[in-house]
This record gives C-alpha cells, structure tokens and sequence, in this order.
C-alpha cells in the first residue's frame, strides 16, 4: 500500500478514536495499535490464569464451606476472564496457544503480584481486597477502551472482580474483628501485600515506555500514578475502618493536594520480580507448562475423536 | 444409631470427599475449559454437602452445624466411598472416578425425589439437574478418551482397571438402608444397580474400554473403614479448624 494511503487510515483511525467510536476486529488499525493490544490483552489474560495459583493453594484449606464455595467460585471467574481475554486476542489475529507457549517460555510478562506466595488463609482476604481492588482501578478505565471486543469483555469482568474485592474485604473484616491470633494474621498479610499491590500499576510515569502512545489511543485513560494514587485513596480509609496498621511510615493526608502522601515503593524488587526473581515465578510459570505438558495427551485424544467422529459421519 | 442421620453422611461425605478431590484440580487442568468445568463441579459438590449436612444437624439434633459435620469428625466417622477418596492420577484416571459415580448418583436422586423425606427429596432435585450434567460431562470425555488415541485408550483403560474394584461399594446396604426403605425415605439399591450396570456398559462398549474381571471387590466407606488416603484429604481439609478451634471466618 503507497505510503500516502496508510496515512489517511492512520488519519481516518484516529479520528474515530477522538470522536470515541470503537474499533473492531475487521476495521482498518496500525499495526502497533494491534500488536499492543495484543500484548496488553494476553498480559492481562496470563495474569487471570497464573493468578488462579495462589488464590487454588487454599481451596481445599478453605475454613469452613462457605469459604470454600466463595474462593472455588471466585477462582473459577479468574479462569473464565481468562477466556474472555484469549478469545479477545485471537480477533486480533493472534493464536492462543502460541500466546500460552510465550508464557511458559518466559517471553510473556503477568501481573508481579502472582509471584508471591499466599501462606496463610489472611492472603485470601488481602487479595481479594487489594490485588483485585487494583485489578478494578486498572480496568474500570478499559470498560472505555477504543477496542471494541476488549471494552466489553472488561465490562464484565469488572462486575466479577467487585464480588472478588468485596468477599476479600470481607474476610479482612472478619479476622479483624476476631481473636488476637486472627488479627495478626490479617496484618501480617495486609504488610506483605501492600507495597506488592502499590507495584501492580506499573513503573512510575517517568519509567513507562508505552504510556504515551496507549494514552492517545484511547487502550489507556489514566497513567500508572494517576492510578496508584486512587488506588491509595480508597484503599487507606477502608484499612483504618477494619483497624489496619499501614504500613509505611511516610503515609499522610495532604490537604493542599487533596491525597494521600506515601513512600517510595522498592523500584529494585519490583524490577527483580519482573525480571523473574520473585519468590514464586519459576514455581507459577512450571506449573503452568507441566498442566498443559501433562495434558497434552487428552487434547491429541479429543482431536482424534474428533476426526474419527468426522469420517464416520462422511462415510 | 438414628439411622436417616447416618444415611445423610453417607450422601454427605460422598459429595465433600468427591468435591474436594475436584478442587485440587483448580489451576492445573489439561486446558482451561476444563479447569473451568471441574471446578464448577467441585462448586456444585461442595454446595450439595451443604444441603446435606445442615439437615443431618438438624436430623442428629444436638446443635450441630454443617461445617461442624464437614470439618470436625475424626477419619473412622467420615461414610464416603472409598472410590471417591482415590488420588486423582491424571486427567483420564478423573473421568473414570467422575463417570462411575455420575453414573450411580443419577438413579439414585432419580428416585430420592420420591422420597418420603420432603427434605431429601428437595436435595435430591436440585442435585439431579446437576447430576444429569455431570454425567454427560463425564460420558462424553471417557467416550473420547477411549475412542482417542492408542495412548489415551490404554490410560484410561488402566484408570478403569484401576476404580474398578470400588464400585461394588456403590450398591452397599445395610440396616441403616432396611429401616429406611420400610418407611419410604430411600429406595432399594437393585434398581440402581442394574440402571448403572446398563449405562455404564453401554458407555464402555462406545468407548472401546473392556470391562475387568476379577477385581478385589472393596469396601468399607460406609462403615467408616477407609483406604489411607483419606487421611490426608481431612488433615488439609480440616486443618484450619483444628489450628484455631471455634473461630469465625
């Protein structure tokens, strides 16, 4: 295609995208729009299903049934928003299963705060509370997304990860209004996971690379510490609710802002973690490659059937 | 004994033990569609121990609740089968354990909602439409598992050679279900058995799997008498319960 084609569809792009009419999967788009995306959705789907694994780690340790019920139900969300979003990519022309390999190869990134480990039954609470409540700030914005299949698909999704943080919140609430062993449990939990949840809205603005191009294409509202600052908004208020200490010693109201000041977070372990450091990411990723490895057989054998059931049918 | 309390364990244990095994699966399934059907039959298991086990309190009546009865027995008090407290192995060596029992539990509500218990025959209702689902589920895989590849053939034909010395447990009875068919509250176990040996060798004969013969025949569930493997399941399933006794979660 001559060059002065391209620009008057980058041009007409565009413009749907400023008057906030949405693409969708057979319209003309750049090809970094889409291989953006394509990056962006599959991250965000990988995240949905390695985060299944610590979240699977204390079904059957669950306290008592209806615990048990919830946290089988919230995790069966993850994987289906998983589906969603692998589904999402292949209208762009991807390939799920390549998506997947790219995962276990240790191409693909998922979200960081999957590679720490959940010990004791207060994790439950504290992610459901803070790991999906970062998950809503995060995706609420991309209901709005300038790509058709993905603003709907987070639609959904949105209204699940609402239950998620709302029975994690609840569970908080519980330990903390229980024994002095529950309570430590909570703010054990709530300590680990702080700063971890603070990291879940990326780099800050300085260090972003593709917070700019996203921005304009309308696949990003708001930029990570626009974000994180929300995040830290709401969340403060409902810790001093349930009694929670938080932890960082530089947290205070700033009036004339409007916030919450809060302390730097450990750029150095958020990179470590990212870089594949963190203490859970070679167990997370394996596991991952070892269930379709091991799987492998049943997906041959549904493929045959299915040819056989082909050719019985033909003849 | 009261006798309809232990049959509700029975029924009860049945649908934890098998719920549980189910859930470990979560996170770990051959792809994700199916990582999404176990765990949503896991969900429908846990919620049918529910039911269950709050009318067995109320049955026992000696104020005990539903999590009482899921968490706080010893091993020798659990009444499941032995074939549902069975390792899962791999994906096949599932299917097999979830046909089978589909396979059983479908007749069985089939006629519990004709129970004279009005309490039991509501559970047996809703927990039929998901059984009907279950069992189709788990028809559908062992039919292609079977009539797959060579590799999953002789897997799965192994996972039944495996389950098969459980299933006689399946039909068990004794006086706890004499007294109960008197009264009309559960039926007799000849109809079921014959309805199962009839699907289930329909289902194996399209699947192309042999059905063993003599196999150790294994029992002893119903009567709390379990393989070593239970043991296990109760010491992840209870240990919140045990390590901070008489908390609210």
């Amino acid at each position: 295609m001559k060059e002065q084609n391209i620009s008057i569809l980058e041009q007409r792009f565009q413009e749907k995208i400023d008057n906030d009419i949405k693409i969708e999967p057979r319209d003309w788009m750049p090809d970094n729009y889409r291989q953006t995306l394509i990056r962006q959705i599959s991250q965000h789907a990988h995240s949905e299903i390695v985060g299944m694994l610590p979240e699977g780690n204390w079904i059957t340790r669950a306290p008592n049934l209806r615990r048990k019920a919830v946290l089988l139900a919230k995790v069966q969300d993850e994987a289906g928003h998983g589906l969603y979003l692998y589904s999402a990519t292949e209208t762009l022309g991807a390939d799920r299963e390549e998506l997947i390999d790219d995962l276990h190869s240790g191409v693909a990134k998922y979200s960081s705060i999957f590679n720490y480990p959940t010990v004791t039954w207060a994790d439950m609470g504290v992610i459901g509370w803070l790991v999906d409540g970062a998950a809503i700030m995060n995706q609420v914005p991309l209901c709005r997304c300038s790509y058709g299949p993905y603003a709907r698909a987070m639609v959904r999704v949105c209204k699940e990860e609402s239950f998620h943080q709302r029975q994690g919140f609840e569970i908080m609430t519980n330990l903390m209004k229980g024994t002095s062993e529950q309570k430590a449990m909570a703010q054990d939990a709530f300590n680990r996971f702080w700063w971890p949840s603070l990291m879940m809205f990326g780099p800050s603005d300085a260090d972003s690379k593709h917070t700019e191009q996203s921005v304009k294409w309308k696949i990003k509202r708001h930029t990570n510490d626009e974000l994180r600052q929300m995040f830290v908004d709401a969340t403060i208020p409902q810790a001093e609710l349930i009694g929670l200490t938080i932890p960082d010693k530089d947290l205070k109201w700033n009036e004339e802002r409007g916030h919450y000041d809060f302390g730097e977070i450990n750029w150095d372990e958020f990179w470590q973690v990212v870089k594949g450091n963190g203490p859970c990411n070679k167990d997370r990723v394996d596991t991952r490659r070892r269930a379709k490895e091991e799987g492998m057989w049943v997906i041959e054998a549904a493929n045959a059937y299915a040819e056989k059931i082909k050719v019985r049918k033909a003849s | 004994m009261n006798s309809l309390f232990e049959y509700l364990l029975r029924l009860g244990d049945d649908s934890l033990i098998i719920g549980h095994r189910l859930s470990e699966w979560c996170g770990h399934g051959p792809i994700l569609e199916e990582d999404i059907a176990m765990t949503n039959l896991s969900l429908d298991f846990i919620g049918q121990a529910t039911s269950i086990y709050k009318y067995a309190g109320e049955v026992e009546d000696k104020g005990r609740s539903a999590d009482d009865l899921a968490f706080l027995r010893f091993d020798r008090e659990y009444k499941n089968l032995i074939l549902l407290e069975q390792p899962n192995g791999d994906f096949g060596m599932t299917m097999m354990k979830q046909f089978l029992f589909d396979s059983y539990r479908k007749p069985l509500f089939e006629r519990l909602i004709h129970s004279s218990d009005d309490m039991i025959a509501a559970i047996a209702a809703k927990s039929l439409k998901e059984t009907k689902y279950h069992l189709k589920h788990s028809s559908e895989w062992i039919i292609r598992l079977g009539d797959g590849t060579e590799e999953s053939r002789n897997r799965v034909q192994d996972s039944l050679d495996t389950l098969w010395r459980y299933t006689s447990e399946l039909f068990f009875e004794d006086s706890v279900d004499e007294e109960l068919k008197s009264s009309g509250i559960v039926p007799s176990m000849d109809g079921i058995k014959k309805d199962w040996s009839s699907y289930v060798g329909e289902i194996l004969n399209r699947a192309t799997l042999t059905i063993p013969i003599n196999n150790w025949e294994q029992e002893g569930g119903r009567k709390g008498m379990h393989s070593e493997h239970l043991g296990y399941i109760l010491t992840e399933l209870q240990y919140m319960q045990r390590a901070y006794p008489g908390m609210e979660w």
